[in-house]
């Protein structure tokens, strides 16, 4: 993976957050020293429930290209069932990794081609004192175990701020514990 | 600072930075966010001002005339068929000579209904008498809008703040967010020359005959044709205006230069693409790509659209082997509208000379189609190869 220029698409369904999660990942990178961080949802006809997608950028330079990734680095998934729905993998480049949220065992898959990390993160921000369904912290950590790209305290005070008013904490924790138990198969 | 906001977000904080007094706006998508915050900013008291909910667009710029009438610092915004309703509205504003800043947020105009972008919108509002900025990125728009209110009210005439639907509007990304105290310094309170009072009570923009008469105080009033001729030539001198607001912004701000073009690659360019808004930065990655294989080109984004900057752009284009522009919107029936004012800014400047360059034109991008850099770059190559066609060749379509 280009460390200077990576491109991570995200595939959730409507009102799980993604936007959300992309831009706390953005903003964690803008202050790590990505001087080119873009989220760009792309938006269809969608109403919760729906498949969804967004795309980030993040680069060391300004970024001119706003237009949605077409050959990621990484692709998460915020729920299991949208492989049945989206062709999640599609343009993502060999050897780029996957990050699912699923209650199935990582060797449930069989991904040729590309590096899978999974957690349940559904499970995980129950536990973690979050409403059923609320994925879109957990997942970043998940993402960082997988791809080391930021570390994991930048995140961690990223979801903090982006919540501050809506239960920091427990956001946070589901992030810490996704990213400790994220199976990377490695 | 540096913050990390949608477009829409940015657009409002640089109306809270402008300390508005009044906003009437009705929410269309996608603008609806940029309504939103401003909304929020009043009710929580961030910021100070009189916010009118309307039950239209056309009620929304007719709030802002009246305000604006009567001193206030006003501000609204719209999209695509909202832009279209209050047209009636958009030509009084600038017949009135009411300096009132609009956020365009650009999207495609029904039928068929479509809520993606393209600028059909606010370019069908070209020949109302209102000055267009096309904005490229957030730090753009933001510091437009400031710039915007400084311009309109020097010139006492309104100005769109023109910026991509979805593409700017719903992405997010870094910029500078100003100080206040900054903006108040480049951005007095704003001093109208004449400001309605109920105690001296005044009847505005009413029937005006077709030749000059003597008014009621006895001196020769103008007639309509002289009242418009003003607004044509003082419209033409915002140009200058223009050159002004960006040396005193960049005195306070430290950034900023020409206010009319953004060229990148321009100065041994062979062929240069032009357009407005985000998609000149887009094609900034087909140039990178195009010059790695030998081929010498540039982009041009215009951002000042109107007044149209003639001779400026003729000088930056004098000499270019092809000029390919790329619109989001069409003159339905000829050809891009950007496309033919350039031409005619290239033929008056420029013909006979030896100078004058080829013009072809791309329609991209028209409802929210998804333009592919790869795309851009490929057509881009194909116009220096030869002439692609004599009507304007529409990328990525699947007819």
């Amino acid at each position: 993976m280009n460390k200077d220029f990576i491109q991570i698409r995200w595939h959730g369904r409507g009102g799980q957050g993604a936007i959300t999660a992309a831009k706390i990942v953005a903003g964690a990178a803008f202050v790590s020293g990505f001087a080119g961080v873009v989220t760009a949802p792309t938006f269809g006809t969608e109403r919760r429930g729906a498949p969804v997608m967004t795309s980030l950028k993040i680069s060391k330079e300004k970024i001119y290209d706003l237009s949605p990734i077409e050959t990621p680095d990484i692709v998460v998934v915020l729920d299991h069932l949208l492989l049945n729905e989206a062709d999640v993998t599609h343009g993502l480049k060999k050897d780029g990794i996957i990050v699912l949220n699923t209650p199935m065992a990582h060797e449930t898959y069989d991904f040729k081609n590309y590096r899978l990390a999974t957690a349940d993160i559904t499970a995980i921000s129950v536990e973690a004192g979050l409403p059923h369904g609320m994925v879109n912290t957990g997942i970043i950590g998940s993402l960082e175990k997988a791809t080391r790209l930021l570390g994991i305290d930048i995140l961690i005070k990223g979801i903090e701020e982006e919540f501050r008013t809506r239960k920091p904490e427990k956001n946070s924790l589901a992030a810490k514990m996704a990213y400790e138990r994220t199976e990377t198969g490695d | 600072m540096h913050i990390i906001e949608d477009g829409n977000t940015t657009a409002a904080l640089g109306v809270k930075l402008c300390r508005a007094n009044v906003i009437a706006a009705y929410p269309i998508t996608p603008q609806t966010p940029l309504t939103e915050r401003l909304s929020e900013y009043v009710e929580s008291g961030k910021m100070k001002a009189e916010y009118i909910p309307v039950e239209s667009e056309h009620s929304a710029l007719a709030v802002c005339i009246a305000a604006s009438s009567a001193g206030a610092r006003v501000f609204t915004a719209t999209s695509a068929n909202g832009l279209l309703y209050m047209h009636e509205q958009v030509q009084w504003a600038s017949g009135a000579r009411l300096p009132i800043v609009m956020c365009v947020v650009n999207r495609a105009v029904g039928a068929p209904w479509n809520v993606w972008n393209d600028q059909q919108d606010s370019i069908s509002q070209r020949d109302t008498g209102w000055m267009q900025i096309y904005c490229a990125d957030h730090q753009q728009i933001i510091d437009t809008v400031i710039k915007a209110y400084w311009l309109a009210e020097k010139a006492s005439i309104p100005i769109m703040v023109c910026y991509d639907g979805y593409i700017l509007s719903h992405t997010t990304m870094p910029f500078d967010l100003p100080d206040q105290e900054k903006v108040d310094e480049f951005l007095p309170p704003f001093q109208p020359d004449y400001a309605l009072n109920p105690d001296e009570p005044a009847n505005l923009n009413t029937v005006t005959l077709p030749d000059v008469r003597i008014d009621t105080k006895g001196q020769l009033a103008h007639g309509y044709m002289e009242i418009r001729c003003l607004l044509q030539e003082e419209l033409r001198t915002t140009l200058q205006l223009a050159s002004e607001a960006e040396k005193r912004f960049a005195g306070i701000f430290g950034r900023g230069g020409n206010p009319y073009l953004e060229p990148y690659r321009c100065d041994d360019a062979d062929y240069v693409a032009v357009g407005l808004g985000s998609i000149t930065y887009q094609l900034r990655v087909c140039v990178d790509a195009l010059r790695k294989e030998g081929i010498k080109v540039g982009v041009m984004g215009v951002r000042y659209y109107r007044p149209f900057p003639d001779a400026v752009i003729a000088d930056a284009l004098k000499g270019k082997k092809g000029i390919i522009v790329f619109e989001k919107a069409l003159s339905y029936g000829y050809e891009g509208a950007l496309t033919s004012d350039l031409k005619s800014a290239l033929y008056e400047h420029l013909a006979g000379t030896g100078a004058l360059p080829s013009v072809q034109n791309f329609i991209v991008g028209i409802g929210g189609r998804e333009i592919h850099t790869r795309d851009l770059t490929e057509n881009f190559r194909a116009a220096t190869q030869g002439r692609v066609s004599r009507e304007p060749s529409w990328i990525g379509l699947k007819l």
